[in-house]
């Protein structure tokens, strides 16, 4: 699994001593709050609503039990008792003190981790598949190329300072499971024809106030090239990449200005005058990084597990949960398990120390002391041998972390919004609150099927309402809280940006709205159609007529 | 003149705070001082400025409210929420709160 190598080590270290100082000369009035505002942000060190709000990355979305429980111990004895999933591979605890900051920093060292690159106009932290390492159809374990292009990018002297920040996605496997079209990089591992391993390189993709989805300017990039060529966009972006307009800062909109073809040429050139330099990969670098993310030593197992199968045919409740929350596993025998953060009524990504603690004792148990955090804010164990799968469920049940939605009506993702974020414009977890409780049968949700229902609070779409399949998006209209439906989003390998039903509702209104919207689907859906397929056969105008038809 | 309050978020640990009566911070909203003319809103403004400056507090900044059944309120929904704290969330539910 991986580990800090001691430069990372020393590195993490020496930062908390730096702002440990950079916090006391704040507090003592040496630094002003300009002049300290962008070294808290360097440590994803935010001011938020109603407090400080502290970013921590999770590395490629893989966490140690060891870890999970550090950030337990770090909810109870410095915030209030809860940490916040994000949609990007963080967790956010959102009531820390300043003058505790570096003593949580400090904890976070002390188990690997930190809170470097989770904000500021820099490469921010890389992110993967949930399921790396685990999936049935993955090409390559995408962490690697994450670790290797974190090494290259963290402190970049070059890339500090860069327009806006910058993200950069990976996934390893055909079924896109970390958005990689809306990053403002998205690398797909692919196999050339020769069978040779490389990457499909798309550029530009985003959200925010202008989504655009990733163009692809390089369908095959040999792999000692990843960091030379990953550069030669960097640096046509830091040129070029506007600087007097906030909102026009992001590389899609220097894409969207030039033209995929010429930024293409542009990237080309560039990459002509640094290729085969100092940062292409040595021979042996792959190997010796992808040792960091060794499988775990798994056992022989048989494919059949008798006890599993013995309880799926007695226990519906049990065999409804394997249907969605349970997925194949490359290691025979195996499989890979989603912890639900979305019970019905509840906050969208939150998680208590108590089932933090639980779950890294549920990890240490079951998955090799493992666990993942994905990009639609659920937990994963992600390597169970499915023997294990009755005695997993039940102990999962318990503790509140086993509703079978994953991938249905009610597994949400939400922004924090206007409860506490001082960007937000209105709030998004009382809405996905009633949403979850509306649809809280599951066998309704079962029926409706596979179904992404994305909310965010403002425009800059943290809670990725253009490519939920469903999206809502919070807007303030003269001070009442008001809520935009846009239909036909995806993230996944058949990326798409939803596109506005229709005037926003009232926050009284939007239950029912999204649930006209699927009954309309269920009046119109064929045999097997997901409502995004549906939806593309039908268009918007049965969902425009049966939303604002008049009576 | 609408009646405005001044608040800010506490340096030390972020916590929402409100420009009192008697020139200090408070957590509660109702221990503000409201201003309802230009020279108390300059002062107020200025007595801000001189906490930030000091590390008490930090962006402190007017907001519109008014006085209804002896409590204030402020106008906007976001510094509502600001001011009673998350409308939904999980602190709500814990016992640590």
């Amino acid at each position: 699994m991986y580990r800090y190598d001691e430069f990372d080590a020393a590195f993490v270290h020496q930062r908390v001593e730096q702002f440990r100082d950079q916090v006391a000369r704040r507090l003592n009035g040496s630094l002003s709050e300009d002049e300290f505002r962008p070294l808290r942000l360097m440590n994803g060190l935010y001011l938020q609503l109603h407090a400080y709000m502290l970013r921590v990355a999770i590395p490629y979305g893989t966490l140690s039990s060891r870890q999970l429980r550090a950030l337990a111990e770090i909810a109870r004895r410095y915030d209030k008792g809860y940490g916040h999933f994000t949609t990007r591979q963080n967790i956010q605890f959102n009531w820390p003190a300043l003058a505790d900051i570096p003593d949580i920093l400090l904890a976070l060292a002390e188990v690997e981790m930190h809170a470097i690159q989770t904000s500021g106009n820099c490469i921010r932290n890389v992110t993967a598949d949930a399921f790396a390492g685990a999936a049935a159809d993955e090409i390559e374990d995408p962490r690697v190329t994450c670790e290797i292009i974190r090494q290259w990018s963290t402190l970049h002297p070059e890339f500090s300072f860069l327009p806006r920040k910058f993200k950069i996605a990976v996934t390893g496997a055909p079924t896109d499971r970390a958005a990689v079209a809306v990053h403002d990089i998205g690398l797909k591992i692919v196999r050339n024809d020769a069978g040779e391993i490389g990457f499909e390189v798309a550029v530009g993709g985003g959200q925010g106030r202008t989504p655009m989805l990733a163009k692809v300017i390089r369908p095959f990039l040999p792999r000692r090239h990843l960091l030379s060529y990953l550069e030669a966009i960097l640096r046509v972006y830091n040129q070029l990449g506007r600087r007097d307009n906030l909102y026009k800062s992001r590389i899609k909109i220097l894409v969207h200005e030039v033209g995929t073809e010429t930024l293409t040429q542009m990237v080309e050139d560039e990459w002509a005058l640094i290729k085969d330099g100092p940062v292409e990969l040595p021979a042996g670098e792959q190997e010796r990084i992808g040792r960091y993310f060794a499988p775990p030593p798994f056992a022989n197992l048989p494919a059949e597990a008798p006890r599993y199968e013995a309880e799926r045919h007695r226990n519906e409740a049990f065999a409804a949960w394997t249907r969605t929350n349970v997925e194949a596993h490359r290691q025979q025998g195996y499989a890979i398990v989603t912890l639900s953060l979305k019970p019905a009524g509840g906050v969208p990504g939150d998680a208590t120390a108590e089932q933090m603690d639980a779950i890294a004792d549920l990890a240490d148990r079951h998955s090799f002391g493992e666990i993942r955090v994905s990009h639609h804010q659920n937990l994963i164990l992600a390597h169970v041998p499915r023997a294990d799968l009755p005695d997993l469920w039940r102990a999962l049940v318990a503790l509140g972390l086993a509703t079978a939605n994953i991938g249905r009506v009610s597994d949400i993702i939400a922004c924090p919004g206007l409860d506490f974020c001082s960007l937000a414009n209105a709030r998004s977890i009382p809405v996905a609150q009633r949403l979850s409780e509306r649809f809280r049968d599951l066998d309704r949700a079962h029926d409706i099927g596979e179904l992404r229902l994305n909310i965010s609070g403002c425009i800059n779409a943290c809670g990725h309402h253009h490519v939920g399949h469903i999206g809502i998006l919070g807007v303030d209209k003269k001070g009442e809280e008001f809520y935009q439906i846009t239909l036909g989003g995806s993230s996944a390998e058949d990326a798409a940006l939803g596109a506005l039903v229709g005037p926003a509702f009232a926050a009284d209104q939007v239950v029912d709205a999204v649930e006209t919207i699927i009954e309309t689907y269920r009046a119109h859906r064929r045999t097997g159609e997901r409502f995004l397929d549906t939806y593309r056969r039908v268009g918007l105008a049965p969902f425009k007529e049966s939303l604002y038809a008049t009576a | 003149m609408k009646p405005q309050i001044l608040t800010a978020n506490r340096l030390r640990d972020g916590i929402v705070v409100f420009f009192t009566r008697d020139g200090g911070w408070s957590e509660r909203i109702d221990d503000s001082r409201l201003s309802d003319d230009e020279a108390s809103r300059a002062e107020m403004v200025a007595a801000g400025e001189r906490a930030a400056a000091a590390g008490t507090v930090v962006g402190p900044y007017l907001i519109d409210a008014a006085v209804s059944g002896g409590h204030i309120r402020a106008d906007r929904l976001r510094e509502r929420i600001r001011a009673a704290g998350p409308t939904a969330g999980s602190e709500q539910t814990l016992k640590y709160v």
